[in-house]
């Protein structure tokens, strides 16, 4: 299971920079939106992955899963998902504004014939 | 002796204040609102540091929870420093925001305290991911901020800007996760604890954890190569809104140096000093890429967002060193900059001044580029002498004097060049980037705070010796990290 959530995690990370570099503004999006469900998977790996077991330490002891991770990433989710929000909003009255889903709100340069 | 409570008022109060003004639609009253709050929040500060001056920690656990677990806020010298600093600045700002600039958009003045509130958490935040959702709180307020009135060149910077800093977030939560998942604990004190004896084995990661920090602490202060997006961004936006964003560089420099000293400190085991080596070439650098940025401005306000990007590496230049000469040197001198990158985005908010107004804005502007360049008799001048004598005389201390002295002569320049311009040339120079932007009233706004936070940054240099010497107190009890770990960890309710 390790080695599947390390795949994931870094086919995510890859995809989300590749997209982010693409520098318009849909393709940006898609890469923040890749980003943050990275991060989110490699927060809820921070507290050790275990399967099936209980979120709380019973008095009975026995293994269970870490909690805290899990607090953090909902928290990272909501965040994220606020942020994201923002940005359509924002890139949407850029697009408007500039008439290019550019991010530095002109097409680029050509250089060379 | 402070009520314990009193802790909570710089978050709570301009939160709460914030969502009143959005309860009655009346521009007096959302303005009674802000410059009430902006005003309160001066008082608030002013007592948090006269309380943290005793040398004690205070230490407020939401919730009453155990300390561990608790979510704490931790007032130490450092943060009341911030918290007053950033209560003037919200004053200064605010004051000037309600000469029209409040009445282009809605909900100016709830975005305005709602990033007062995220900038004093991030202050007070005793745990790294309470700083997180702080920088967040902050960072969403100043989206809107920063494209507030929408123009085209707002929503240019406004698009990089949020799509830089979401990826910052991104960075962040990865440093954060790497050092919960070595260390166990997000609290800066049971981190700072278990990262001091942490085996080698984890040194790597640690190290991993504490770069990516920096990384993103680089981002928000605007260090070199993470500075290109602020000049753009700060002149784009409104006079108002620059000045308030002055301080938000703050927090990054702010969290080099508390997660610096008492995460990386030289207590940290494997880890101490983990930032030092990248710091000061860092630092070198924002100088360079500020001072050259500065000579190409086409507008004051680029001018005064390229000489923050300078001050930040001056700094930051002194940080590196993590000793308490050159703390107490770093600290001084972030006060004045700040007060004075705030004063010059005033400045620039009324230059070109119609002719009757011409001899007066003119004082203003040279005062504000005295005090901004840190050429004497200012305080600016003190600072970076004392960050000069601080550093020694070693091949990275060559580096570090001539290019903070070749910059001050530089920004000398390029700030005489901007104001013959403005003054003698009859302004061919536009204001900011947005100058043909609409103007929301056809009258010329008053220069009064402006004045203001000159005054301001005059009466820190008259009372420059009290000053210091608190930025010595300050510098002291940063380096003995083992007292604030003892103090959080021992608290009533602790382990």
């Amino acid at each position: 299971m390790t080695v599947l959530i390390a795949l994931a995690i870094g086919v995510l990370v890859g995809c989300g920079v590749l997209l982010l570099l693409r520098a318009r503004i849909f393709p940006v999006l898609l890469g923040v939106m890749l980003m943050s469900y990275a991060v989110n998977l490699f927060l809820l790996a921070s507290g050790r992955l275990r399967n099936l077991t209980p979120p709380i330490l019973t008095d009975a002891g026995g293994p269970y899963a870490d909690p805290l991770p899990q607090a953090l990433v909902l928290t990272a989710i909501v965040i994220g998902f606020g942020m994201l929000a923002l940005l359509v909003a924002v890139a949407l009255r850029s697009r408007q504004a500039t008439g290019t889903d550019h991010v530095d709100g002109h097409e680029p340069l050509e250089y060379g014939p | 002796m402070t009520p314990a409570h009193l802790l909570l008022l710089p978050v709570l109060l301009p939160v709460l204040s914030g969502c009143l003004a959005l309860l009655h639609d009346g521009l007096r009253w959302r303005r009674a609102m802000l410059l009430g709050t902006a005003v309160l929040l001066v008082v608030v500060a002013g007592w948090l540091l006269i309380a943290a001056d005793r040398g004690t920690y205070g230490i407020y656990r939401l919730g009453d929870w155990p300390v561990p677990v608790a979510i704490v806020l931790v007032l130490d010298r450092l943060s009341a420093a911030m918290l007053l600093l950033t209560a003037v600045i919200g004053v200064l700002g605010a004051w000037r925001a309600t000469d029209g600039t409040d009445r282009v958009a809605p909900h100016f003045h709830t975005l305005y305290l709602l990033q007062v509130a995220g900038l004093n958490g991030a202050f007070l935040a005793g745990d790294l991911f309470n700083l997180f959702v702080f920088f967040e709180l902050l960072l969403i307020a100043s989206y809107a901020l920063l494209v507030y009135g929408a123009t085209t060149p707002r929503l240019k910077a406004g698009v990089q800007y949020v799509v830089l800093n979401v990826t910052g977030s991104s960075v962040f939560l990865v440093a954060i996760g790497v050092l919960y998942g070595v260390a166990g604990s997000l609290n800066f004190a049971d981190l700072a604890a278990r990262i001091a004896v942490a085996p080698e084995a984890d040194a790597a990661l640690l190290r991993s954890g504490a770069l990516l920090l920096l990384v993103v602490f680089a981002l928000k202060a605007a260090a070199a190569p993470l500075s290109f997006w602020l000049p753009g961004a700060y002149a784009a936006t409104t006079p108002a809104v620059a000045t308030l964003f002055a301080m938000m560089t703050k927090v990054g420099v702010y969290a080099i140096i508390r997660t610096g000293t008492l995460l990386f400190g030289s207590d940290a085991g494997v880890v101490s000093g983990a930032y030092a080596p990248w710091l000061t070439g860092a630092a070198v650098a924002t100088i360079l890429v500020g001072t050259l940025a500065a000579f190409g401005a086409t507008s004051t306000a680029r001018m005064v967002s390229a000489l923050l990007v300078v001050s930040v590496g001056t700094m930051l230049c002194a940080v590196a060193l993590f000793t308490e000469r050159a703390l107490a040197a770093a600290l001084f001198y972030l006060v004045h900059s700040t007060l004075a990158a705030a004063a010059m985005f005033l400045v620039a908010g009324i230059v070109p001044a119609p002719a009757s107004a011409r001899m007066a804005t003119g004082a203003l502007y040279t005062i504000g580029a005295i005090a901004i360049a840190g050429v004497p008799p200012l305080a600016g001048f003190l600072g970076k002498a004392l960050i000069l004598q601080a550093t020694p005389p070693d091949a990275r201390g060559l580096w570090v004097w001539s290019v903070v002295l070749l910059s001050s002569a530089l920004a000398v320049v390029a700030l005489a060049r901007g104001g013959v311009t403005l003054f003698w040339e009859q302004a061919t120079v536009s204001p900011s980037d947005n100058a043909p932007a609409p103007a929301p009233t056809p009258r010329q706004p008053s220069g009064y705070p402006a004045g203001g936070a000159l005054l301001a940054v005059v009466l820190l240099s008259i009372f420059a010796g009290p000053a210091g010497a608190y930025a010595q107190r300050t510098a002291h009890q940063l380096l003995m990290s083992g007292g604030y770990v003892q103090a959080v960890l021992s608290t009533p309710g602790g382990r």
